[in-house]
């Protein structure tokens, strides 16, 4: 019997409401008790004095590139550097090579995580074969093979019929369906939010208004069909609205918001930085209030990071050509700390948008802190200084915006199952 | 007086003082064009070099002489093409010229900071000579030295630059060039190529730049008339309907440059689609000055080559230097 004792922490269970100072004993992977003092022997003890102590991260939206472009990153690679930032569960997304469109391509993701990722991997596979937004995937196969949810991702599928078929069928095998709703007719080459700074840039616009029309269909078809719709990555105040909107009529949607959509501006892009270069790209200011206000009033229910490895010598290209996306896992927690430093969002709201939300979005285990529940346990020291070195981080890529920034806030410990996978003195325990 | 950038990257990076600079400098250039001998030993023993990644002949051909008159060894590397097809990072082909030791590079790229991009990692200052719909910042210079010469002052003025404003770098530099220096800048086109927020544009002088759709109310009272050039692909899209719709909206002719001032000068930054944005009969005669741009372009860009070598003199009067 391993028993992991964690001792004198500042405790925070969003779903039970608890934000207290207590110890938390983990025995055989689970949760056996939470309370002021537990006295055990035997047991493994973390010394929490000065951090928090919450349930582990979970992602909702990550790409680990593996199978096919291990050169970015790897299962292997990409839960490393998900335990070193906390998060004891990620989501992948499925446009692999192949892609996660067949059972086959799902158990390969869950067998090579198994084997070779410290944290839980939760494949997300594809809603139509190929990506190719025409022909649905075996759903139900998919499922049974461990699929967590169906997503096309970065390909919106902008067939309307396509949409709602997936959507009907998605609802039939229990399962979300999350989108990166984007007009792609709108869209066409634009690289950066359409706007002063487009403008100035002399870069092809992305208009906000291409994002808010597909939301707006698919909520629209997700009232028709009663399916769940997971909104990704929203980054527009008219997506924020037509969301807080719809969920106040009852309609099956959830959303995700990323770090950098809630602390970045367009006006990053001045100096032609690929590694500000994102699907969708960073927004007005306005915009990125409306995405702090819409998190703060429970109409986005998660912070989910959008995981983005790529090579350096493919972002070192003109801006149009670099492929879109940073990196997310290691920089999350003291990005959006900034929120909860800047009074915008309370303690426990900000701890559930990284926990018990996504484990409901996606029905995943985890996010919770209860007797009986999985020991999967993050420990962070808010106020903790570093600085960031993709270089020295554990995922195989470097594409940051903040590389080389001083960050407030860092991973001390993640403990998945009641193992300690990561210890920021110690660094990974490869499983 | 020194100029203050190690680069020539864009217009919006100038002070009102660099800007002066040049041109006080360009004006010392021009008469060496004027001259028989038409060389000065001024950037002898220098490596000048012009990294054009999209296609040109004026321009590359306009910096070519301009290094030749200083002496220069100027040397064309044409990189068309995108790393993306290339499979090659552009910093890759910095780096790779960066050996070489050039002691000047211009660069030319269709996609907007480029020129920034490759300006971080070269030992050598870079010229932007044109990227994607940024800026060219040797035509907005060249362009400020023409109407000067045409009008002496340039505060006060009102310049009407007409046209595919969203695609154009030269409509991005002449914005932030003429705005410094106290014109009042109009932008005229069709609502589908002008782009959101371009107002703001020209940073200290914001709100000096007005939007009109309507060619008749936009160069109504303008002293300067700016024409620039429209791509036949704009008509392929959704954009426009037509050329004959466009000629017939926001052409230039004889008749309707009389809304303008009566001493109006014509500019285009060429090579002009005639009949399109300028009639024929407005393309070779003044009031249009098109020839006197691309003469000045060579005296300009003798300017900025100089300033950028990193001599920290004006050259001593050209009398003396030639050989």
């Amino acid at each position: 019997m391993t028993r992991l004792l964690i001792r004198g922490g500042r405790v925070l269970d969003p779903a039970s409401e608890r934000d207290e100072r207590a110890d938390l004993l983990i025995e055989d992977g689970r949760i056996a008790a939470l309370d002021a003092a537990i006295e055990t022997r035997d047991a493994e003890v973390v010394d929490a004095q000065g951090l928090w102590v919450t349930p582990g991260f979970i992602d909702l939206h990550a790409h680990l590139r593996d199978p096919g472009q291990e050169y970015k990153e790897d299962i292997a690679s990409g839960g490393r550097a998900a335990a070193a930032g906390g998060f004891t569960t990620v989501a992948c997304m499925a446009n692999t090579d192949p892609v996660n469109d067949d059972p086959a391509v799902t158990r390969y993701v869950l067998g090579r995580a198994l084997q070779h990722a410290p944290v839980r991997v939760a494949p997300v596979a594809a809603a139509t074969r190929g990506l190719e937004g025409r022909v649905m995937t075996e759903m139900a196969a998919l499922v049974d093979a461990g699929a967590v949810a169906f997503s096309d991702d970065g390909n919106t599928i902008m067939d309307g019929e396509v949409q709602r078929r997936v959507l009907e069928y998605a609802k039939m095998v229990g399962k979300a369906v999350s989108v990166h709703a984007e007009d792609r007719t709108l869209v066409k080459d634009g690289v950066v939010n359409e706007g002063p700074i487009s403008t100035r840039l002399g870069l092809p616009g992305n208009p906000s208004v291409a994002e808010t029309i597909n939301v707006a269909r698919d909520i629209a078809l997700a009232e028709m069909t009663g399916a769940h719709l997971h909104v990704a990555h929203v980054s527009t105040a008219g997506a924020v609205g037509l969301i807080r909107e719809a969920r106040a009529r009852g309609v099956q949607v959830t959303a995700e918001v990323t770090p950098h959509h809630l602390t970045l501006c367009d006006d990053m892009t001045l100096g032609y930085d690929t590694n500000t270069k994102m699907a969708p790209p960073l927004r007005s200011a306005r915009d990125v209030e409306a995405c702090v206000e819409g998190l703060c009033d429970g109409s986005l229910d998660a912070i989910a990071t959008d995981h983005a490895p790529h090579a350096v010598y493919e972002k070192e290209v003109e801006f149009s050509a670099a492929p879109p996306g940073i990196l997310g896992f290691e920089t999350a927690l003291p990005v959006v700390l900034e929120l909860l430093r800047a009074g915008r969002i309370a303690p426990l709201a900000l701890v559930a948008a990284l926990t018990c939300n996504p484990a409901r979005v996606f029905q995943l285990e985890g996010g919770r802190l209860a007797r009986g529940a999985v020991g999967d346990v993050t420990l962070f020291d808010p106020e903790r200084e570093w600085r960031y070195d993709p270089a020295q981080g554990y995922s195989k890529s470097r594409n940051s915006p903040w590389a080389g920034k001083k960050l407030k806030g860092r991973v001390v410990a993640t403990i998945v199952a009641g193992e300690l996978v990561y210890h920021v003195d110690r660094g990974v325990r490869d499983p | 007086m020194t100029f203050n950038c190690r680069s020539l990257l864009s217009i919006e990076e100038l002070s009102r003082d660099d800007i002066e600079l040049v041109l006080e400098t360009a004006w010392r250039m021009k008469e060496v064009g004027q001259r028989e001998v038409k060389k000065v030993p001024t950037l002898r023993g220098r490596t000048v070099v012009n990294l054009f990644f999209e296609p040109s002949t004026r321009t590359r051909t306009s910096f070519e002489i301009a290094a030749k008159r200083l002496s220069a060894d100027l040397v064309n590397f044409s990189a068309s093409g995108s790393s993306l097809s290339k499979r090659e990072s552009i910093l890759d082909t910095a780096k790779t010229l960066d050996a070489m030791d050039p002691d000047l590079v211009v660069v030319r790229h269709q996609v907007a900071g480029v020129p920034k991009r490759i300006a971080d990692v070269l030992a050598a200052p870079v010229i932007n000579a044109g990227d994607g719909a940024h800026e060219h910042p040797t035509q907005a210079l060249l362009d400020l030295m023409t109407v000067r010469e045409e009008k002496g002052e340039i505060a006060g003025l009102t310049v009407a630059i007409i046209g595919d404003i969203a695609h154009s770098r030269v409509a991005r530099s002449n914005i932030h060039a003429f705005s410094k220096l106290g014109a009042s800048v109009r932008v005229v086109g069709p609502a589908t190529l002008v782009p959101p927020d371009i107002e703001r544009l020209g940073g200290a002088a914001a709100g000096a730049v007005k939007v009109f759709h309507s060619l008749r109310e936009g160069i109504e009272g303008a002293d300067v008339l700016m024409a620039l050039r429209i791509q036949r692909e704009r008509f392929a899209g959704a954009l426009l309907p037509s050329v004959r719709e466009y000629a017939a909206t926001f052409g230039l002719d004889r008749a309707r440059l009389r809304f303008a001032q009566d001493d109006a000068i014509v500019m285009h930054p060429g090579p002009v689609n005639r009949g399109v944005e300028l009639a024929h009969e407005l393309t070779d005669h003044r009031p249009s000055v098109i020839l006197d741009q691309v003469r000045n372009g060579v005296a300009l860009r003798m300017a900025v080559l100089y300033l950028l070598s990193g001599r920290s003199s004006l050259p001593a009067p050209p009398e003396a230097q030639s050989e």
